[in-house]
């Protein structure tokens, strides 16, 4: 049995576990813990350590989801998740522009980890004050050969066209 | 969709960059603690911008530009009365006070100026409101923001140079044992002799910065030339290196790395 995975990525509620749980065949595991500290409150709990979802692809073959804990105090964690993975998401709330600069240092930190490739997904696109996918490609600062996918974590058409982007870019890496 | 949020996480010419590109039309508006401004667009272009309470009429703008003195531009509001800018400039023109050419290019130069001033600036709402244009009495010009923007990349550049001698404001500061500079012969600027009063290893470059109160790039600017000068040294936290992990297809070979990542790409799209 061959086990791989791909890592789930971002700051801090930008909607990493809703992402895997769209797609997962199995109901995610997640370590999330209510939140205590006020500047995070902007939901009811988070997750600590990791979250992670499945999908059997046959006898042989198991593709794991693992998301990563947004609060920058549990980083120490993403090299441990990084280990192995065949590629990551980077996962982006496209109507909190103040976490760009987040996502930006957390997309570099998993390219030194690994060179592996990588796609960024703008995110809560249904949302009326959403950036436009374009605007957001200049602020994160994203050359134009890098995928950046408008996203809805919540609509699994969606989830799923952005780890198919992100699939088709290994195998063009391939080539 | 919305263009809004904070130069603390968006810089002015992340900002510039996208109203280039897409070619917006609209007004810019910028809050800070102490003004608001506004700068106004058409298709890419920079065609006015406003200072807060800042005298932005006709007169002002051509005493800043050094085209009429001081006393003329008193008169001038003076006598002025209701007309508008643009009746006013048409005035000075055809009464051979100043050219045509004087009054785009200081127009241009001040409303330069106001997008200028945002470049070291770290923290500011900032909303685009699509479709705004100039009052109707302003005079409108048409400034590319191709060079405006290369200019505030060089910037951006220099702040960026700082971030990585100085990447955490959490550092503290002591005094070097060994001074790299002749003290005897050391000039301090005003922020320097201020900030060096507070160099203590207890004292935070955050906590300096509110008591000297700087912004993250001033701050960052006086201590780098006080670490430039050997005066100062910074107490980093431990670095740590992080090795590079292979990738599981790298142990396969590339048929069955192809082979496998085919598999992955059939199943999701069954899902």
């Amino acid at each position: 049995m061959q086990n791989v995975k791909i890592v789930v990525t971002g700051p801090f509620n930008a909607g990493k576990t809703q992402f895997i749980r769209s797609i997962s065949e199995i109901d995610v595991v997640n370590t999330e813990r209510k939140i205590t500290s006020q500047p995070e409150k902007i939901k009811e709990s988070t997750t600590v350590a990791m979250d992670f979802g499945r999908i059997t692809v046959d006898d042989d073959l198991i593709l794991y989801l693992f998301g990563t804990p947004g609060q920058k105090r549990f980083d120490f964690m993403w090299e441990i998740l990084s280990e192995g993975m065949l590629g990551f998401v980077v996962m982006v709330d496209s109507s909190r522009p103040e976490t760009f600069r987040e996502a930006r240092r957390i997309l570099e930190t998993f390219r030194a980890y690994a060179p592996t490739p990588y796609i960024v997904a703008a995110n809560k696109q249904d949302r009326e004050d959403s950036w436009d996918v374009e605007d957001m490609r200049v602020a994160l600062r994203l050359d134009p050969e890098v995928k950046l996918l408008p996203c809805v974590a919540t609509d699994k058409e969606k989830v799923k066209s952005v780890l198919l982007e992100l699939l088709y870019g290994i195998l063009a890496g391939m080539e | 969709m919305a263009l809004r949020g904070n130069l603390r996480d968006i810089t002015i010419v992340q900002i510039l960059n996208i109203i280039n590109l897409a070619k917006k039309t609209g007004a810019l508006v910028i809050k800070t603690s102490n003004d608001q401004s506004q700068i106004i667009f058409r298709e890419g272009k920079l065609i006015f911008a406003k200072m807060g309470a800042e005298d932005n009429g006709l007169p002002a703008i051509l005493q800043r530009g050094k085209k009429i003195s001081h006393n003329q531009a008193r008169l001038l509001k003076e006598k002025a009365g209701n007309m508008t800018d643009k009746q006013l400039g048409l005035l000075l023109i055809n009464a051979g006070y100043v050219s045509q050419k004087d009054v785009l290019e200081c127009l241009q130069d001040y409303y330069l100026s106001v997008v200028r001033r945002y470049f070291n600036w770290v923290e500011g709402e900032f909303a685009f409101e699509q479709n705004v244009l100039p009052p109707p009495d302003k005079i409108p010009v048409k400034i590319d923001l191709e060079n405006l923007i290369m200019e505030g990349s060089r910037r951006m550049k220099e702040w960026e140079h700082l971030q990585e001698e100085i990447p955490s404001l959490e550092m503290a500061v002591r005094f070097a044992d060994r001074p790299g500079s002749n003290l005897r012969n050391l000039t301090l600027s005003l922020e320097e002799w201020r900030v060096v009063k507070y160099v203590n290893p207890k004292n935070t470059l955050r906590q300096i910065a509110r008591a000297t109160n700087l912004n993250d790039l001033e701050i960052r600017k006086v201590i780098y030339s006080l670490l430039e000068a050997g005066i100062i040294e910074l107490i980093r936290p431990d670095g740590t290196r992080f090795e590079k992990i292979p990738s599981i297809l790298s142990t396969k070979s590339k048929e069955e790395q192809r082979s496998l990542v085919t598999r992955l790409i059939d199943r999701i799209r069954s899902i």
